[in-house]
């Protein structure tokens, strides 16, 4: 795979083509959460219900333990999952409290205070060296 | 003639609709953000817009990953507040100027951007949000002050079009507007950002001083602005704050000379940093 321009940002994932080719079913899923209908079907047996949706094992295994970060690895995107998100209650500033791992006292208190600042989040390099 | 008469940008936060939608505007949390915006409605009712010429995106609502058009057009007579997961939005049903918006397109495709003809299609928070607080709570069964023309912007998949391209759309479009017969007052806005993150281990990320410098060029130097590259948006603004391109189409549309009579920048609200402005077309 060539390298890109963007790979260089830490903590970041660009969903590019590629991103959307191998996310496409996992994708697909979410969004369906967007309507009550399928929602109230998902919720009543969620096997069920991913079975209609060709996803890779690791995927659907992503769903199943809602692992929000695997989610998005596996080609998921944010706007995406964060219906199945919905789906759970659980709203995108909440949701950023889990991803960033800093739990969702200390992501709110964070952008209350300004948020995340740019110095030091720029590249790669700038994580490694913390 | 139809004119252009001024640009709006302005944030499109979902959770800034939800805040209003539940009465929460007044709590510490949500006043600062909405203090920004009392001249703004002030200024509305004197602009009285005809028409709303509005540039958003759609976060996977009428397009999910099936279909991904660069562009599109809204040519329907009106479009519903769709269900975004949590319900529709109580807002009005936004009505379209029918036959201006095909004439836009029509007049667009001759002039080389190929657009999509939607006809068909529902808005989300990314189109009623800027409604919303531009005009103030509306309800339901009342109606928009303004028609609107919905252009749609894919910036959900990478890479969304340029920032020149949305420039120089921009002056597409003020040709379109301006060879429609009828007369009518004409705003354009462009909404989206400002810098935030919503994903992944960065989520957060806010670029305060990078978004301030943004706005001095929306007024000043729009021409580079519309220079921007994609990696500057993803790397200083946030992988979500690449979304500001859609600004640079409202900014194509005005005059090379603006007044700026307001301006607004506030963080937080959800994950994002909130901006706002106004300019003037100079006459």
């Amino acid at each position: 795979m060539a390298e890109k321009d963007y790979d260089d940002i830490p903590g970041t994932f660009v969903f590019d083509a590629e991103r959307s080719r191998e996310g496409y079913h996992l994708n697909q899923f979410c969004i369906s959460l967007r309507l009550q209908s399928n929602r109230d079907v998902f919720n009543r047996d969620e096997e069920a219900y991913l079975n209609s949706y060709p996803m890779t094992p690791e995927q659907r295994q992503a769903v199943r333990s809602r692992n929000w970060n695997l989610l998005l690895e596996l080609g998921g995107n944010i706007y995406y999952t964060a219906k199945l998100a919905a789906n759970d209650g659980i709203n995108f500033q909440n949701l950023a409290g889990k991803m960033t791992g800093m739990g969702v006292e200390a992501y709110r208190d964070m952008m209350l205070s300004g948020g995340r600042p740019i110095e030091g989040n720029r590249s790669n390099d700038e994580w490694e060296k913390n | 003639m139809a004119r252009i008469t001024a640009g709006v940008g302005c944030s499109h936060v979902p959770a800034i609709g939800v805040a209003m939608d539940t009465g929460n505007t007044n709590d510490v949390y949500w006043k600062p953000v909405f203090n920004g915006f009392e001249k703004s409605r002030e200024w509305m009712k004197k602009q009285n817009p005809d028409v709303i010429f509005l540039v958003y995106n759609d976060h996977c609502t009428a397009f999910d990953a099936s279909c991904i058009p660069t562009f599109s057009l809204g040519c329907a007579a009106e479009f519903k507040p769709a269900d975004e997961g949590w319900g529709p939005r109580p807002v009005p049903v936004v009505k379209n100027h029918q036959k201006m918006a095909s004439h836009i397109a029509q007049s667009l495709i001759l002039d080389e951007f190929d657009i999509t003809i939607m006809n068909d299609m529902e808005v989300d928070h990314g189109l009623t949000v800027p409604l919303s607080v531009m005009y103030g709570d509306v309800k339901p069964e009342e109606e928009w002050p303004a028609l609107v023309i919905p252009l749609c912007v894919n910036v959900v998949q990478y890479p969304p079009p340029t920032g020149n391209r949305c420039y120089n759309l921009g002056k597409a479009v003020r040709r379109a507007i301006e060879s429609y017969e009828e007369d009518l007052n004409v705003v354009i806005f462009g909404t989206g950002g400002m810098s935030h993150q919503l994903q992944y281990k960065r989520a957060g990320l806010i670029n305060s001083k990078w978004d301030k410098n943004f706005l001095d060029l929306m007024t000043r130097d729009p021409l580079a602005a519309s220079k921007i590259s994609h990696l500057e948006y993803l790397r200083e603004t946030g992988s979500e704050g690449i979304e500001m391109v859609m600004w640079h189409v409202m900014r194509g549309a005005l005059n090379d000379e603006v007044t700026e009579v307001h301006r607004h920048y506030h963080v937080p609200a959800s994950n994002t940093a909130v901006g706002h402005i106004i300019l003037e077309n100079n006459t």
